[in-house]
């Protein structure tokens, strides 16, 4: 946090300082009246009362002038320091791997570039404005009573320790229940959240009752417990302002048999109780202030935990090396692979080459390692130890903006952004002409769908593309795939939406079109990955078959299960 | 208009905490307006030096203690009573909102953004809360404060009241000055904090895409100008509203002033004494206070009519048809016809028209197609998840919009290409449609399904919580459990969507074993891509636009060499 700080420095001082003097300012107003009353009204001193009131005034328009250099200051702080905070995470998380983005999950990301990041600079506006502020006040007007009169100021002090008792029974119970509302609209908002997405099928088992009546219970809670909090908050401004007042007939009290010795005047009474309307009004803020900084510094605890994440894998390092197309494609030597965290090998031993212009099958379960192995080729995952060349080079000897360009992905969940169906396919390639981009609409078979649309190519996509079918999502992902001419394709199972007519339709036209590029069809459907040059079998994290789908079928036993499983035997022969 | 006297409605049944916290706040502030009165008559009664009039300063502070005491009851009385009726309204609405999501049409939850439905649920209603019932209040002691210190401080000194009031309208000035600016600027901003969370979630949910096609440069760059143009808004707002406080301290510094100069003077002359010049000071500060706050609910209260709007708009959707008064689809042995069956979503293109099914008890049926040929449809208009335009459908005979909704729904099971679960634990959910299940069905519909090993390696084995949005568990796993769902409630009739795309290849035989089990003397709808789950169906739709275009068994539609060979041989194709 220390480096928002410096970028900040100036307003960071300057706040406060300007803060402090109007705060000196406010604290001589009292000392003003009580000089009015004591010399002005008693000696009838017309023009004295005058200039005194005139000192009023200019001490009022100064204070303001301070104020506002102070707001302003914390103003900019706050909106900066957010900014800055804003774009260092978004770049943190950028920099962040899936896995650890799957760490923190998307969702409290999310929170925590936006909803953190507004409770930060909530707090460093009060830091500015308040921090100094209200202890200075507090301070000040007990030294300002004290030295009116040192047995007086007791009173004070005793004022000053119940409503700070007060502060923090309040506090201390009801910090903690704000945090379990927190907790209890997030679990309001989970079950609204669910019923939505769910309608089908709580209509279907007819449960709509039993949803209302969890939703009710949780209501319930939240209501109980916003009433509890509520209810500790209502004693605070009733019981302060008894403290005060009451504080302040004990003052009269006292005052009163100071006057008639005469160690005190009747405008130093006054001032007294001015004093003491400063000290209980400042408490009173500086309660808040802690409310506000205790949110706060969970926040930066939260922001703090993404700004430290080292991102696992960089291009720093890499030489910069240019592809060999001479070369083979892909080449995996030895290679072991095992999550962070994780003492298992997830991959173990993986020897595959791949040359150019083949299209290679990759199968296996849920869980075999099928996605695991893809993403070692861009450099997404980082092998534990053996090696990945892409075009004859070690990946790790890529830059990244050079081994990207040659891999495209086209993956498991259909992904587009918001903007039009040209932003979204031109991501490979922002310059790409018409004649590429429809050349890889009509390869994806999106040619169709897409020149129906009013808008064409220029065509928004909606919050989540709602406005799209999810085969037709998918075919705009392979499409956003081809754009840019890359050498290697890899489709992980991202046929999965699409019908079967289709699904042949466009394995025929990248065979046919996109003969000279590598590409990898990673699938559970044997149908898939029947045809390709060559199929690797995955199982458990190894290979365990590689070959034409004849040999495989007759020599490898874990993919004759899987044939078997989706076709009948006639079929399998037939193909 | 409308809309408040519609959220008068709600604050009916809480008549009595409303007309307490308003006849309690009254009382307690009129008694606080008081305590400034008596202590200027205390310090009236220390003159000087041997001349302090102990016997009336002993009586005043009594009174004083007494109103202090009391203001407080009251004040206490009033937040206590208007924190009720706020939490009270709010829970209620947030239940009707609710409530109401399980009453609407399916069509109204289809296209109306999730998000925005949420914000009803949660936000609107808590700005509602927060802007109308608390505003409220706020306005009410403003007013009372107002107008009491008014009376006050004419029946003081008429002179000083009228130099007071002088001073009115340069509060309101400053005061709409600053609010009205303010709230242009938090508009925008709340415009501009939408769109980069919206951003922000965006890219971070597709941060694999970003990183594969190596667009973290450009995505920075694109946060990073909505972020800048946050600050410079967001820096505006918070410069102006943070004026707000300073401006009243000058606006009350200045009839400070005016009043001590006044005052003095007339004291001088003897008109009033110096207590009242104390009361009067005291007075002034209390006095311009209301007049921010009021402004500034006046703003939250727009918000909140606007947020009430919003919520009304929900509660008014048209709701499914009452079925109150019809029969229960009972003893059902499965018999389903379409006759004549037309369907649109949008009104002015007809989607479905004249489709005619018949299907007799038992009987299996694969419905193929392309994307978009009106499957999920079909399962709709099953389940009258969607009202149909014209024609009947028929259970058994029965016209199923002449059953109750839940009887015809609770003989269908359903398994979702997406698949849905709730965050409770894997036991819950699977007895989620048969809650008295005791705990061997349970384990039996499990390990029908296959799903019993997974769930059993689990840490907590039954009793696993699953998260938020089912990160614990695979795809494959959550579909078995979704499976195992149906299986527990063993209903009459299947709907089958796709149900089995995405489990684990090795297990998918014995699944489908297991379905066919289910299947067996059920009549059932499947969705299929699978070859060998549509060939062992009894009869085969193939649909295309909304219209069958052929139907019959796997040899009849063969031989018919038509569309369905087309497809059927598309398998077979050589890419």
């Amino acid at each position: 946090m220390k480096k928002y700080y410096r970028l900040y420095k100036k307003q960071f001082i300057m706040g406060p300082a300007f803060k402090l003097a109007e705060a000196i300012l406010e604290l001589l107003v009292p000392l003003v009246m009580a000089k009015i009353i004591d010399i002005g009204i008693k000696n009838s001193d017309i023009s004295y009362i005058v200039k005194m009131g005139l000192l009023m005034i200019a001490l009022g328009i100064v204070g303001l002038i301070f104020a506002v250099i102070c707001q302003y200051s914390a103003a900019v702080a706050q909106q900066g320091v957010g900014t800055e905070l804003r774009n260092d995470l978004f770049k943190k998380i950028n920099a962040m791997s899936k896995s650890d983005i799957d760490s923190f999950s998307v969702s409290s990301l999310v929170t925590r570039i936006t909803n953190d990041v507004n409770q930060i600079q909530m707090g460093v506006a009060m830091f500015i404005r308040l921090m100094f502020r209200s202890p200075f006040l507090i301070v000040g007007s007990l030294i300002m009573a004290m030295s009116l009169d040192l047995k007086m100021s007791i009173i004070f002090f005793a004022a000053g320790l119940f409503v700070s008792i007060l502060m923090y029974y309040v506090l201390s119970r009801s910090l903690p229940l704000y945090k379990i509302i927190q907790k209890t609209l997030d679990k309001v908002s989970l079950i609204v959240k669910e019923n939505l997405s769910g309608t089908r099928v709580i209509r279907a088992f007819s449960k709509s009752k039993h949803e209302a009546e969890r939703f009710e219970n949780a209501n319930e809670k939240l209501t109980e417990i916003s009433f509890r909090v509520g209810k500790l908050n209502a004693l605070l401004n009733p019981f302060t302002f008894a403290i005060m007042n009451v504080a302040v007939v004990v003052l009269l009290y006292f005052g009163g048999k100071n006057v008639y010795s005469g160690r005190l005047s009747q405008g130093e009474i006054i001032a007294f109780t001015s004093y003491m309307a400063q000290i209980l009004l400042s408490i009173i803020v500086f309660a808040n202030v802690i409310v506000t900084f205790t949110k706060a510094f969970a926040s930066i605890q939260r922001v703090e935990e993404v700004l430290a994440v080292q991102p696992s894998i960089t291009d720093e390092n890499s030489i910069g090396c240019k592809p060999d197309f001479e070369a083979a494609a892909i080449e995996f030597n030895a290679v072991n692979f095992a999550f962070p965290k994780s003492d298992e090998d997830s991959l173990t031993d993986i020897n595959i080459k791949i040359n150019k212009g083949e299209t290679i099958g990759i199968i296996g379960g849920t869980g075999s390692g099928k996605t695991t192995i893809i993403n070692l080729i861009p450099r997404f995952f980082e092998v534990k130890n053996g090696e990945v060349s892409v075009f004859g080079n070690n990946v790790k000897n890529y830059k990244f903006s050079v081994l990207r360009s040659i891999i495209h992905i086209v993956p498991q969940k259909s992904n587009l952004f918001s903007g039009t169906i040209r932003d979204n396919i031109t991501l490979g390639n922002r310059n790409a002409d018409d004649r590429e981009i429809e050349k890889a609409l009509r390869i994806s078979q999106s040619y169709e769908f897409v020149s129906k649309l009013k808008n064409g190519l220029e065509t928004e996509i909606e919050e989540n593309s709602k406005n799209l079918s999810g085969g037709q999502k998918q075919r705009l992902c392979i499409a956003r795939a081809i754009v840019g001419n890359p050498e290697i394709i890899i489709f992980d199972d991202s046929s999965s939406a699409l019908d079967f007519a289709t699904d042949a339709a466009l394995r025929k036209s990248l065979k046919d079109e996109l003969y000279d590029t590598t590409v990898l069809l990673v699938s559970q459907r044997v149908n898939t990955v029947k045809n390709a040059d060559k199929i690797f079998v995955i199982d458990d994290g190894a290979v365990v078959g590689g070959g034409t789908h004849k040999e495989l079928f007759s020599s490898c036993e874990v993919y004759r299960d899987i044939c078997l499983s989706q076709l009948s035997e006639k079929e399998v022969i037939q193909s | 208009m409308k809309n408040t006297k519609r959220l008068w409605s709600y604050i009916k049944p809480f008549k009595l905490n409303l007309f307490l916290a308003i006849f309690s706040a009254f009382i307690g502030i009129v008694l606080s307006l008081l305590v400034p009165i008596l202590i200027g008559q205390a310090v009236d009664c220390m003159v000087g030096v041997n001349n302090v009039d102990f016997d009336r300063l002993f009586k005043i502070g009594i009174i004083l203690v007494c109103s202090i005491i009391i203001s407080a009851l009251f004040q206490w009385i009033m937040t206590y009573n208007s924190n009720k009726l706020s939490y009270k309204t709010v829970k209620m609405m947030r239940t009707e909102v609710f409530n109401k999501l399980s009453e609407v049409p399916l069509s109204y939850i289809d296209s109306t953004p999730h998000g925005d439905i949420m914000n009803s649920v949660v936000t609107d209603i808590d700005i509602i809360s927060a802007g109308l019932l608390q505003g409220f209040t706020q306005v009410f002691s403003g007013v009372v404060t107002i107008l009491g210190t008014l009376i006050f401080m004419f029946t003081i000194n008429v002179y000083i009241a009228l130099a007071v009031v002088l001073l009115t309208p340069l509060s309101f000035f400053v005061a709409s000055f600053i609010t009205k600016r303010a709230h242009k600027n938090y508009i925008m901003q709340a415009k501009l904090r939408g769109q980069i969370t919206g951003y922000a979630a965006e890219m971070i949910d597709g941060a694999d895409i970003i990183t594969a096609f190596n667009k973290e440069d450009e995505t920075e760059k694109r946060f990073a100008e909505i972020n800048e143009k946050l600050k410079k808004v967001g820096t505006t707002a918070h410069f102006f509203s943070a004026l707000t406080n300073p401006s009243t301290r000058f606006v009350n510094a200045m009839v400070y002033a005016v009043v001590a100069i006044f005052g003095a003077v007339l004291t001088v002359k003897g008109t009033i004494t110096v207590g009242n010049l104390t009361s009067f000071l005291s007075y002034c500060t209390q006095y311009t206070k209301p007049f921010n706050e009021i402004s500034s609910v006046f703003a939250e209260f727009q918000n909140a009519l606007a947020s009430a709007g919003r919520v009304f708009s929900v509660l008014d959707e048209k709701t499914e048809t009452s079925d109150e008064k019809l029969s229960e689809l009972k003893n059902v042995s499965g018999n389903v016809k379409f006759s004549n069956v037309d369907f649109s979503y949008n009104k002015s293109k007809r989607f479905i028209e004249d489709l005619n099914i018949d299907v007799s008890s038992g009987k299996t049926i694969a419905i193929v197609g392309p994307t978009g040929c009106g499957k999920t449809t079909l399962i709709n208009l099953l389940m009258r998840f969607y009202e149909l335009d014209g024609g009947e459908i028929s259970v058994d005979g029965q016209y199923i919009d002449k059953v109750t909704r839940n009887s015809l729904r609770s003989n269908f099971g359903m398994v979702l290409q997406d698949t849905w679960l709730f965050s409770g634990s894997i036991f819950d959910n699977i007895a989620y449609g048969k809650p008295d299940a005791s705990r061997a069905e349970v384990i039996e519909a499990a390990k029908a399904a296959h799903a019993h090993s997974f769930i059993k390696r689990l840490e907590n084995g039954y009793e696993t919580v699953i998260s938020e949005s089912g990160e614990n568990l695979s795809q494959g796993q959550k579909q078995l459990l979704s499976i195992a769902r149906v299986m527990l409630k063993k209903p009459p009739m299947l709907i089958l969507d796709e149900a089995t795309s995405s489990i684990d290849t090795r297990t998918e035989l014995q699944i489908q074993k297991a379905f066919s089990e289910l299947m067996k003397g059920r009549t059932t709808f499947i969705v299929a891509h699978r070859l060998s789950t549509i060939k062992n169906a009894d009869t085969i739709l193939v649909m295309k636009d909304g219209k069958i275009i052929e139907r019959g068994s796997h040899e009849k539609l063969i031989q018919e060499n038509g569309c369905y060979k087309t497809l059927y041989n598309s398998q077979f194709a050589v890419y």
